[in-house]
């Protein structure tokens, strides 16, 4: 079946299987293999990327039921020689290592700075009715979707706390 | 001509000290890391191959003999181009650093969740429906499972009997004689396996997620029946390994079968779930720990004896007392390592196979002594520190482990910690302090290199090293750089390919030391052909910025070459030196916890690691490395075990959500020190392995914290909150 993306501010036709997820229509259609596999069961985040400007784990919805919507990759927030401020500050932080996990981490922390700084509280925030801070624990807990097993954490919420700053 | 070095001596010159570029050991950033963080490094899976179809593993459920796959009604499926399965198939992965063909032929399924074929259409979606209709017939086999059920194997190379321990502990005046069980562990990395195979007449290539390519391409030949010279293999950037990609796979052999059948190329990406099932799992073990000490805490002796499992013909026994052989003394002695052969998956290496599991075992049972003798647990651990080794009577390398321990408790503020087990209290949380050492044996291996200095000023360095994470980019850039007296950002890293020099490949922490020496002494034969160009002694040339000076010559690479480029080959070998020292790299951890009184929930709060291993050849990607081993040690201690169901062997929490790892909330900021330290018997650049170090004993920091917050001792891995709530304080 026909669907159209717009995929990184470009639009996109996609002619495949109704059973395509985003996450392979990105990988295996459009050759924008940013977005990683990691369990094709929404419980490691590699293949996080941001549907209309949310992050969502792209293995877990079909590539059909975006018709219309504004896909954003890894891809689409930066290039080697251009890089996003949170790419270059998990470069900078050595926010990885193997990589696989990276694209996804970026994606999540790029449209999580946007929810917290919208207010969205999290399940550590002590006071609902304020603001929250992005203090380090929240930075953590709302990262606690991508799996990261080479274990950077500690150097990823230091690139994000950085950028949130 | 190569330069070549064989280590039957320490190499004492350190030459990487007296260079003039100043990089080495420099906290620099990968130069992999713009591609990885912007998603345009290619992983295994994501080389675009024309015309290339797309295969879905087939795994038994049962165990027995198959007798018939049911090829017809999936080979009817739309889009499906064949079902196949061969005598080439393996039952499980080659071994690390195996080298030839594992067990192969998978019409006796020897554990649930083997993989018995393979299914190939022209999508993804095609074939993955079409797997979801494989219904083999296979008449049962009741195989044993449970490691208790059988009479395991002695290992003889583990084993010591020295003295009379059972009189030490008799005579004894304070002992410790408890039995600790560790469940099993994946290796969990977050790119599955996965191959795409290309046939080209006789020739084969496999793009591949694989550690240790020099192994890998002839354990893939052997598989197949080909001439090595006819395998490449390709694996630029590997998706992390921690051991579950030492050896070639299934995926791959399946791949290269079907694209050979069909004639175009085969993409086998793995799911999650036969990662879990099908790729090496680390042994559970049940551990029985002896000491017998004195009055003031000196061991008199020490045992620890092990059982562990493995599938029927694997050679792999995970080493679990590899570091207790040396790291403590007492005269009486008794050590084993027995295998029970079992039909559970095969184990092989998870990362630091051995001491992640061994050492956080020895170093409970040194807390427990210190509890029974009173004192300090540094303290204890500082008293039984052997002049040579207790067993052998060789000399240590390089042991800091003293200063490990003291650097760290000064760092912490061990002297402000909780000393009554269960007596701190924040409201509902019981805080804890714990400690423990880390150890973990330090080895190289054979590896080669070619290094290519032009009159650009520029370099490029070759070898089929692999980069899975550990930096291995960024160091082997670093030490030419450093030797070549140039920018770090003027040398080029070519990795993970066999049609370059077989490096060390990376499996057991000795990537960085083997490769290191081989681009090292690439260098130095570009070095030495430099002053045969300009007429001088190695000792009077100075190369800097890309410049050369001699005596009173300062002149541009360009005019010191005599050429457009110099190339360079190295081979580092090991050698005497590695029986002549006992060579381990050492560190200490300190922990502090909290456990809630009311659910039992274990936080680590906070951990410091101080480690001694060698040069610090990146202080930025070796301080990862460690971050990464503590967070093992977190998962270790507080939430991963393989669940096997006790019928049939079956992983049952096959996949990220029910096998746990820790995630991004259960660690905490971690601290890491390196202490300044060259080994010179280890290899020419004075390094030792980090990946896995920072990873051996952490666990039992962790542990030896809860048993202070809260005054339970729990002997069974991992400390989850219900074998802690029955005993918390009220």
């Amino acid at each position: 079946m026909k669907t159209t993306l717009k995929v990184n501010g470009e639009e996109r036709e996609l002619e495949a299987d109704s059973r395509v997820s985003l996450l392979d229509a990105l990988r295996n259609h459009f050759r924008l293999t940013g977005s990683k596999k990691g369990c094709d069961h929404g419980q490691c985040g590699a293949c996080t990327v941001m549907v209309n400007g949310r992050r969502i784990n792209s293995c877990l919805t079909l590539a059909c039921m975006h018709d219309g919507d504004e896909i954003t990759t890894i891809e689409g927030l930066g290039t080697p020689g251009s890089l996003s401020p949170m790419q270059d500050a998990f470069v900078r932080h050595d926010g990885y290592q193997c990589g696989y996990c990276t694209p996804g981490q970026i994606c999540s922390a790029t449209a999580m700075l946007e929810e917290a700084k919208a207010g969205w509280p999290s399940v550590v925030t002590e006071d609902l009715e304020s603001r929250p801070d992005l203090t380090d624990e929240e930075i953590s807990e709302r990262m606690s979707g991508n799996l990261c097993r080479c274990a950077a954490y500690p150097n990823i919420v230091d690139a994000i706390r950085e950028v949130a700053e | 001509m190569t330069k070549t070095l064989t280590m039957d001596k320490p190499d004492d010159r350190r030459r990487l000290d007296h260079m003039a570029q100043a990089v080495i050991g420099k906290p620099l950033d990968r130069p992999d890391g713009p591609l990885k963080v912007s998603g345009t490094a290619p992983y295994a899976a994501e080389y675009e191959i024309e015309n290339c179809a797309h295969g879905v593993l087939l795994r038994a459920a049962t165990m027995g003999t198959v007798k018939s796959l049911n090829r017809a009604k999936i080979e009817a499926l739309p889009g499906v181009l064949g079902v196949f399965s061969s005598d080439e198939f393996l039952r499980n992965p080659a071994q690390g650093m195996a080298g030839e063909a594992p067990v192969q032929g998978v019409g006796e399924v020897a554990y649930v969740g083997e993989v018995i074929g393979l299914v190939v259409a022209e999508t993804f979606e095609q074939a993955r429906h079409a797997s979801y209709a494989f219904a083999p017939e296979i008449e049962p086999a009741g195989h044993i499972v449970d490691p208790e059920a059988v009479e395991p194997e002695p290992q003889d190379s583990e084993a010591v009997d020295q003295g009379d321990l059972a009189g030490a502990m008799r005579d004894a005046s304070h002992s410790v004689d408890v039995v600790y069980r560790t469940e099993g562990h994946a290796a969990a990395a977050m790119e599955p396996h996965a191959s795409i195979a290309v046939w080209d007449g006789p020739k084969l290539t496999l793009y591949g997620a694989y550690q240790m390519l020099k192994f890998n391409r002839k354990e893939l030949a052997d598989s197949l029946g080909l001439d090595e010279a006819d395998v490449r293999i390709v694996s630029r950037y590997v998706g992390g390994g921690f051991g579950s990609k030492l050896g070639i796979s299934q995926e791959g052999i399946a791949a290269a079968v079907a694209a050979r059948g069909l004639g175009r190329p085969v993409s086998v990406v793995m799911t999650r779930q036969q990662v879990f099932e099908s790729i090496m799992r680390r042994t559970e073990t049940k551990q029985h720990m002896r000491l017998a000490a004195d009055a003031e805490g000196r061991l008199t002796g020490l045992g620890h004896e092990s059982l562990i499992s493995n599938l029927p013909d694997e050679e792999f026994a995970e080493p679990v007392p590899q570091s207790t052989h040396f790291l403590y003394g007492g005269e009486n002695r008794k050590i084993s390592l027995n295998v029970a052969r079992i039909h559970r998956p095969a184990a092989g290496s998870v990362r630091a196979p051995g001491e992640a599991v061994g050492m956080p075992v020895l170093e409970n049972a040194m807390d427990e002594l210190a509890h029974a003798v009173g004192i300090d647990p540094v303290e204890l651990r500082k008293k039984n520190l052997p002049e040579c080794h207790p067993e052998t009577g060789i000399p240590f390398g390089t042991r800091k482990y003293a200063e490990c321990m003291d650097e760290g408790a000064k760092r912490f503020g061990w002297a402000d910690r909780n000393r009554v087990p269960g007596g701190l209290r924040e409201g509902e949380w019981l805080i804890g302090h714990g400690m423990a050492g880390a150890s973990r044996v330090n080895m190289t291996e054979t590896a080669k290199a070619r290094v290519t200095l032009s009159a650009n000023g520029t370099a490029t360095v070759e070898t089929d090293m692999t980069d899975i994470g550990t930096g291995s980019y960024t160091v082997l850039g670093q030490v030419a750089a450093e030797m070549l007296g140039l920018d770090p950002a003027k040398v080029e890293v070519k990795l993970g390919d066999t049609d370059l020099p077989p490096g060390s490949g990376s499996g057991g922490s000795i990537g960085a030391s083997s490769c290191g020496s081989a681009v090292f002494l690439a260098c130095e034969d570009v070095r030495t052909q430099i002053c045969e160009a300009l007429g001088c002694e190695e000792a009077d040339l100075t190369l800097k910025d890309g410049e050369a000076v001699t005596g009173n010559r300062r002149m541009s690479l360009a005019d010191a070459l005599g050429a457009d480029e110099l190339t360079g080959e190295g081979e580092f070998n090991p050698g005497e030196t590695s029986e002549d020292y006992a060579q381990a790299g050492y560190g200490a951890y300190f922990c502090e916890v909290a456990v809630n009184s009311v659910t039992g929930e274990t936080r680590v709060r906070r951990m410091l690691g101080v480690y001694a291993a060698g040069r610090i050849l990146n202080e930025k990607t070796a301080r990862s490395q460690c971050l990464g081993g503590m967070t093992w040690g977190i998962g270790t201690a507080l939430t991963e075990e393989l669940v096997h169901d006790e019928r049939n062997g079956k992983i049952v929490n096959r996949d990220l959500a029910e096998y746990h790892v820790p995630v991004n909330l259960d660690v905490p900021q971690l601290n890491v020190v390196f202490l300044e330290e060259r080994e010179d018997a280890a290899c020419p650049i004075q390094s030792k392995g980090i990946g896995e170090l920072g990873f051996c004993g952490a666990a039992g920091a962790i542990t030896n914290a809860i048993y202070n917050a809260t005054g339970v001792r729990v002997r069974d891995y991992p400390v989850t909150l219900d074998k802690l709530l029955a005993g918390l304080p009220d």
